[in-house]
């Protein structure tokens, strides 16, 4: 009988990080899937290609760059790449995708030393980046096609996303443009980047998540909640110019980032108080970017801007220890 | 009577697998090792020689100072070696007293034994010391010091949660010795004049709630079933789920006006003054998914650890031994080392149930901050101790961490907080901070 010695708790909850992102993939499934249902095979080939390449720009990075030699895979550069694919229009160029990855994992999350040091979201860096990068490309949304899965010329069919139609047009012409947007953004049927379109989707995966213990509620509630608040006072102030609150939390891209780049653990608060303040903060930022500002979207921006933020909320919103009594009365 | 939970905690699987197995009185082994320091504060002065015969209570070792309590011989028989060996709470070498069996037991008695309400208050508080009485539930602290507070006291709880999963003594001690723990109690409570009574017990354990209810309710002790979640035993937070009372960081329970004192040490404190038996015995949990058959024992001190799982039947597959419950007990690595007063069960695990594993990059998940029942932020004291930055840590109250081990349970990355801490809280002492 051999006795190992290691100091307590000598019992674990067996909840590993490998766990917790292999049920971030799985969250994801449901939208992954929709999405090639509606843009084809080449869908899947950037999803599971982000995949891949990121977890292998990851190794390389850690293991090879930064001599790391205990660093062991985890599968949080796999959710990275697939949310950065989920990201992008559809018909985005494999090679514009690849370099998208590569930013996203070297200079979003490995320079600061890997996962858990990063100040910001690795895939919104990455999408940042492209954005910059390929203004073209990265705003050529092609039509959605359902079950036509071999779709060749995406750049042909080519339309504008319901949000920047709006700003260009106003209400009257998108919804007659893009008619019964509400159940069109529920079930993914409008054009928009590739993995955001579909609600249900996304809301689905968000339950399994959240029923699975590994994220919380306040981020994505304070976050859709300020959103809905916000656009309903400008819905009411302007209803020709402002859609209504409904669709605005449906577009954009705010089910997405609300629900599963906001909730990035390593690049959002740590207390429930400090999860609200931030939900409440990515919610302001991209209503005053889309009404306010120059572009049509703002989730990307607004959950950057909040990470920076996130170091000043953790000490703001310190717990406060159990037992002590408050100083000056 | 509403209970409050307190913030944090964890929900381990409790397994508390020798739950309805009765108590065995195991005979007197042939041989006890005794390390002479089993209580918190100063450990006693020996004042046996090699070559001494001496009777089961008999005192060993006398008390050095106030926060000291004296060591009794729990056989009869001679001192056959004075040796130093591996202290395995402290890590470091310390004096062990073995005493070889000779005959059966010639009892030393303290004296008088009589009824509990015959004693004066003060009285009980020098019979605690003189009897050898340490806090049983594994702090082992001297039970007198805490029956001499220095600030009025309106309240005893008598700790029965038990909130280490597997452990199953204290709750088999409320079954069948319910009338001596409430016994204790009363005698604790005429000690610290107080009247007001309680028993905390987690709801895992009904059948030591109904016993304790029919024993503690005609002499006006009040049973509160507690929720079942780790650590509800821990003092402060036991009395916050009780009383609704937030003891000071810093401070202690006397600070509120409570004393707690666990079932064991209440059923002890009754033998001590009711049958002047000194403290050369206890109640021992063998269990761990590494034993066939959990037990519930009550053992001489001094009995080896390797005898006690003997009975219970070690599995193939053993990987660890622990001397506590699998949360904070202390992981042995030789089973020649003698119970102590402190030891409140032996939890035998095995390859699988060990906690394993390499340490990963911590992902910010908050799991060990919504975990921490002091509410502290462990991943934050962690981030500051890999940079040495041991006086920030002080600042976060690194020194308030009560090393129940909640964060690195439920950690993903499979952190070891509560090592790092206390090495940290080490260094911080040795800079002079509290």
């Amino acid at each position: 009988m051999n006795l190992t010695l290691a100091p307590a708790p000598h019992i674990h909850s067996h909840i590993s990080t490998r766990r917790i992102m292999l049920d971030v993939l799985i969250a994801l499934i449901p939208a992954g899937v929709l999405a090639v249902l509606m843009w084809g095979w080449y869908m899947l080939v950037l999803e599971v290609g982000s995949m891949i390449l990121a977890e292998g720009i990851e190794w390389f990075a850690m293991r090879v760059m930064m001599k790391k030699s205990t660093f062991r895979p985890d599968g949080s550069a796999a959710v990275t790449g697939l949310l950065l694919a989920f990201n992008v229009p559809a018909g985005i160029s494999w090679w514009m995708m690849a370099v998208g990855v590569f930013i996203a994992i070297v200079a979003g999350k490995e320079i600061y030393g890997g996962i858990g040091n990063n100040p910001f979201n690795p895939a919104l860096v990455g999408r940042l980046f492209m954005y910059i990068s390929f203004p073209a490309a990265m705003t050529t949304w092609p039509k959605v096609e359902w079950f036509n899965f071999t779709r060749a010329a995406f750049n042909i069919q080519t339309t504008a996303t319901p949000l920047g139609y709006t700003k260009l047009h106003g209400v009257a012409a998108a919804t007659q443009h893009f008619p019964s947007m509400v159940f069109n953004s529920f079930v993914g049927n409008l054009p928009g980047s590739a993995g955001e379109m579909s609600v249900i989707a996304l809301v689905a995966g968000f339950l399994y998540l959240w029923w699975r213990g590994i994220v919380s509620y306040e981020i994505p509630v304070a976050y859709i909640g300020t959103t809905f608040v916000l656009s309903a006072l400008f819905w009411m102030a302007n209803p020709s110019a402002y859609l209504d609150p409904v669709t605005a939390i449906m577009l954009g891209g705010v089910m997405l980032g609300a629900l599963f780049m906001a909730t990035d653990p390593a690049t959002s608060p740590v207390t429930a108080k400090g999860k609200w303040i931030f939900g409440i903060g990515c919610g302001v930022i991209t209503i005053m970017i889309r009404y306010v500002g120059a572009f049509p979207e703002g989730v990307n921006f607004a959950i950057l801007l909040m990470n920076a933020l996130v170091p000043f909320i953790n000490q703001i919103t310190k717990p406060k220890v159990f037992g002590m009594v408050r100083k000056n009365g | 009577m509403s209970v409050w939970t307190f913030m944090g905690g964890v929900h381990p699987q409790t397994k508390k697998l020798g739950k309805h197995v009765p108590i065995e009185k195991v005979s007197v082994p042939s041989k006890v090792e005794l390390f002479v320091a089993q209580n918190l504060g100063k450990p006693p002065k020996i004042t046996v020689e090699v070559g001494a015969d001496v009777k089961t209570g008999q005192k060993i070792a006398e008390s050095d100072g106030f926060v000291s309590v004296p060591l009794h011989s729990p056989v009869t028989g001679r001192v056959v070696e004075v040796k130093k060996q591996k202290h395995p709470v402290t890590s470091r070498p310390a004096e062990v007293v073995v005493i070889e069996t000779k005959s059966d037991d010639e009892w030393v008695r303290l004296m008088p034994a009589k009824s509990y309400e015959q004693f004066e208050p003060k009285e009980i508080v020098k019979r605690a010391q003189e009897a050898g009485l340490v806090g049983m539930g594994g702090a082992t602290f001297p039970t007198h010091v805490k029956l001499s507070p220095s600030k009025k006291v309106d309240t005893l709880i008598l700790n029965g949660a038990e909130c280490e999963p597997y452990l199953t003594i204290d709750d088999r001690i409320m079954v069948e010795f319910s009338e001596e723990v409430i016994k204790g109690g009363l005698a604790f409570a005429r000690a610290l004049g107080v009247k007001h009574i309680l028993v905390g017990v987690e709801e895992n354990k009904p059948q030591a709630i109904d016993a304790m209810k029919r024993a503690g309710g005609p002499v006006g002790v009040e049973v509160v079933k507690l929720p079942t979640k780790y650590p509800q035993g821990s003092e402060k937070h036991l009395i916050y789920a009780m009383t609704k009372r937030v003891v000071p960081a810093g401070g202690l329970p006397m600070d509120v006006g409570v004393v707690v004192q666990n079932v064991s040490t209440a059923r002890a404190m009754y033998k001590a003054l009711e049958l002047g038996e000194p403290l050369v015995e206890r109640g021992v949990s063998v269990t761990g998914e590494g034993v066939e058959s959990p037990k519930n024992l009550i053992a001489r001190i001094g009995t080896p650890v390797s005898e006690l799982v003997d009975l219970a039947k070690l599995r193939e597959n053993v990987s660890r031994v622990v001397l506590g419950g699998p949360m904070m007990g202390i992981a042995i690595s030789t089973l020649d080392i003698g119970i102590m007063k402190g030891t409140s069960g032996i939890t035998v695990l095995t390859n699988e149930i060990v906690k394993k594993g390499t340490e990963m990059n911590c992902i910010g998940c908050a799991r060990c901050v919504k975990a921490c029942p002091m509410m502290l932020e462990p991943y934050l004291l962690y981030k500051l101790f890999k940079k040495k930055r041991f006086n920030e840590m002080a600042d976060d109250h690194l020194m308030d961490c009560i090393e129940c081990g909640s964060c690195a349970y439920v950690c993903p990355s499979n952190i070891d907080h509560v090592k790092a801490f206390k090495t940290a809280k080490n260094v911080i002492r040795a800079l002079g901070r509290r």
